[in-house]
């Protein structure tokens, strides 16, 4: 076995970590105690486990309107994730930004933002800056499929590659653009492709296989590391709820429009339960280590939720505070 | 039941003048993200992909900057098209095909060939979505020549405004506000056109005059109801257009009161507001009692968290505050 079982480990307990943590917000969406909107990322926590794991402490990451994994998975704090989905003063971004504006600078998380596509070109910005610096890190730029009909992308593409940045472009594929099936977004499900005609190392990957990801992403670091960035990958993956909120994807409601069938196929290729198999076929864990695991985390997640009910909002004397820096 | 008095929702107005002017005039089609989706545009788009089909009713991949440049191309080319913003923060990967060409084209090409598109942007905000799901940015828009900027408050001048939209040969920004969209009122089945640049006096009053646009109509119209109560009789003037700007009925009302108060739903500066009030002392400044004061939102992004979300966003509360000061 190339990997120590501590690291295994490691990449099992960030899933389930992002898992129980996104599942627990379906109860508060649908009794109205969460009214911000959520974009839950149940199903693809293989990719921001297996990315992030490749990364070192001071490397950099982006993420857009899906990142409470990316969030967790470069270990922010789980009770200033929840709390600022609550809208509380503890929260991450201390309530002002809401699911969609995570950060956690000092892990590296430099911010989250829901336009499609938006932080892209920031993320080749910090690559540009560890350039300049010559610091050695290495910057991911989390986006969607749907990103991929943004310009900027392209542009980015070009001037990530033309200067040879260190950045890795980690497309997410989950076959949807909210209501839109890639099929009516683009003629071909080939999105890696796009960075060949910018001399990008491209490839796609299955993203619910957190060793793949893992192994992938190592790779691409490894190059970004050595100046041969930037590096495109796409991941393929599906999302299990809906768009936004707690949506369980039933055709009609109201952003889906995703067959059953294919929502069943896909849960049979659940990232978590592919890895457990894994993990108890090679005898790396046992079944009781996983239940404690999946108990740690759940405590995890009371804990950070009782930590976010506990936690006052902002004042509203504080309502213009943080529009400048000070 | 009489086509006379006949109530239609606002969202079900801005459908109805979309499937008229579709019917009657084949270079009209409507593109944008989200047209087939009711979680994007409610049910302002219902029945138009049944009836006109994909050529005409046309969903695209999340593509701003050029989906919008295609429909100015397209009116270059002698369509109308309506290219449909389903947030207006979307819009700002946009800008270049709005401003740089579309309200620039006339001008530039010496008058020989004109863009009559229709940009519009939804205002969608509140319930904690924060800084980039939520702006009003009417102003922006309206600080460019050659633009003209309409923001209907009610179901009747939601479709005769978008009718007079399409209809224009000049690029117009339509600016909708997803807190209008279950509002219903008087709208009649034929085809009308609001005029743009024109505003309307929705209440009469002789103390000081509420002007205001979009939302902050409704909530100046509430104000002017409770301060009734108090003896203040306000005159509440809805703009529309917020481009250009009806002076004319705007100093006719200063003319009579002497006071006025502006509330936007935009940010307070460089906004309508200030336009408004620069307009008024500029051309008013004799009939002038009191100073010009503005109800806007504070110069603040939009804050997620409902706590400071309830202090953001203005209510006729803040008119009424205002209009004490004033009126003593
Ligand atoms: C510029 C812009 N246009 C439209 C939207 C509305 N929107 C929110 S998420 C989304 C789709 C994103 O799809 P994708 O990038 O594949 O990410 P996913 O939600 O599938 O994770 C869209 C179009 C937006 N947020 N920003
Ligand atoms: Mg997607």
């Amino acid at each position: 076995m190339k990997y120590s079982k501590n690291f295994l480990k490691k990449l099992y307990q960030t899933m389930v970590r992002i898992r129980l943590c996104e599942e627990s917000f379906v109860e508060p969406i649908l009794n109205g105690e969460v009214r911000c909107p959520c974009h839950l990322y149940s199903g693809e926590e293989a990719i921001a486990t297996g990315v992030c794991a490749a990364l070192d402490e001071k490397d950099y990451v982006f993420g857009n309107h899906r990142s409470h994994g990316h969030y967790l998975a470069r270990v922010g704090g789980m009770s200033e994730l929840v709390a600022e989905i609550y809208g509380k003063e503890t929260g991450c971004s201390r309530g002002r930004g809401g699911s969609m504006h995570l950060i956690a600078a000092e892990r590296g998380m430099l911010g989250a933002a829901p336009i499609v596509a938006g932080t892209i070109s920031l993320a080749v910005g910090a690559a540009l800056a560890s350039k300049i610096r010559e610091d050695n890190r290495v910057t991911v730029s989390f986006f969607g499929d749907g990103a991929a009909g943004e310009g900027v992308l392209y542009e980015s593409l070009n001037f990530a590659s033309l200067k040879k940045l260190p950045i890795i472009f980690a497309c997410e594929n989950n076959l949807y653009s909210t209501h839109m099936p890639i099929r009516e977004c683009r003629l071909k499900n080939n999105i890696f492709e796009i960075g060949k005609p910018f001399c990008i190392v491209s490839s796609k990957i299955d993203g619910n296989d957190v060793l793949k990801v893992y192994e992938a992403a190592k790779k691409a670091v490894e190059a970004c590391r050595k100046g041969e960035g930037p590096v495109f990958l796409e991941c393929m993956t599906y999302r299990f709820r809906g768009h936004v909120g707690a949506d369980d994807n039933i055709q009609g409601t109201h952003t889906d429009i995703r067959p059953k069938e294919e929502i069943e196929k896909w849960l049979k290729k659940d990232p978590i339960k592919r890895f457990e198999r894994f993990l108890l076929k090679t005898k790396i864990l046992k079944g009781e280590d996983l239940i404690n695991i999946k108990k740690e985390a759940e405590d995890e997640v009371s804990e950070a939720h009782a930590f976010a009910k506990n936690s006052p909002y902002p004042e509203k004397g504080e309502l213009a505070r943080y529009v400048y820096s000070e | 039941m009489s086509t006379v008095n006949r109530k239609l929702q606002y969202s079900l107005a801005i459908n109805e003048a979309l499937h008229q002017m579709m019917e009657s005039d084949e270079s009209v089609f409507l593109i944008g993200q989200g047209v087939k989706s009711p979680w994007y545009v409610g049910n302002t788009s219902q029945g138009l992909l049944q009836k006109f089909g994909t050529n005409r009713v046309i969903d695209t991949p999340v593509s701003e900057n050029a989906i919008t440049g295609a429909a100015v191309g397209a009116a270059i080319a002698g369509m109308r098209p309506v290219v449909v913003h389903p947030r207006m923060d979307f819009m700002l990967y946009a800008f270049d095909p709005i401003i740089n060409e579309a309200a620039n084209w006339h001008y530039m090409c010496g008058g020989k060939s004109t863009v009559p598109v229709v940009f519009w942007g939804i205002i969608n905000r509140g319930g904690e979505q924060a800084a980039q799901h939520s702006q009003a940015l009417h102003a922006l828009f309206a600080h460019v020549p050659g633009l003209k900027v309409v923001m209907p408050s009610t179901a009747y001048d939601a479709k005769g405004l978008m009718i007079a939209a399409i209809r224009d040969d000049n690029p117009v920004i339509y600016i909708d506000d997803r807190w209008l969209y279950r509002h219903e009122d008087t709208v009649p089945e034929e085809v009308y056109e609001v005029e743009i640049g024109k505003g309307i006096i929705r209440r009469k009053g002789t103390d000081i005059t509420l002007v205001a646009v979009s939302y902050m109509a409704y909530e100046a119209v509430k104000a002017a109801q409770e301060l009734e109560k108090e003896g203040i009789d306000a005159e509440v003037i809805d703009l529309r257009s917020v481009k250009p700007l009806d002076k004319g009925l705007l100093l006719q009302s200063v003319k009579k009161t002497g006071r006025v108060v502006i509330a936007d739903g935009g940010w307070k500066t460089c906004g309508v507001a200030s336009e408004t009030s620069a307009l008024v002392s500029e051309n008013g400044f004799e009939y002038l009692k009191a100073p010009i004061r503005r109800v806007t939102l504070p110069d603040v992004p939009a804050p997620a968290s409902s706590q400071l979300e309830k202090h953001y966003y203005p209510t006729y509360q803040n008119i009424i505050d205002v209009v004490r000061e004033i009126v003593s």
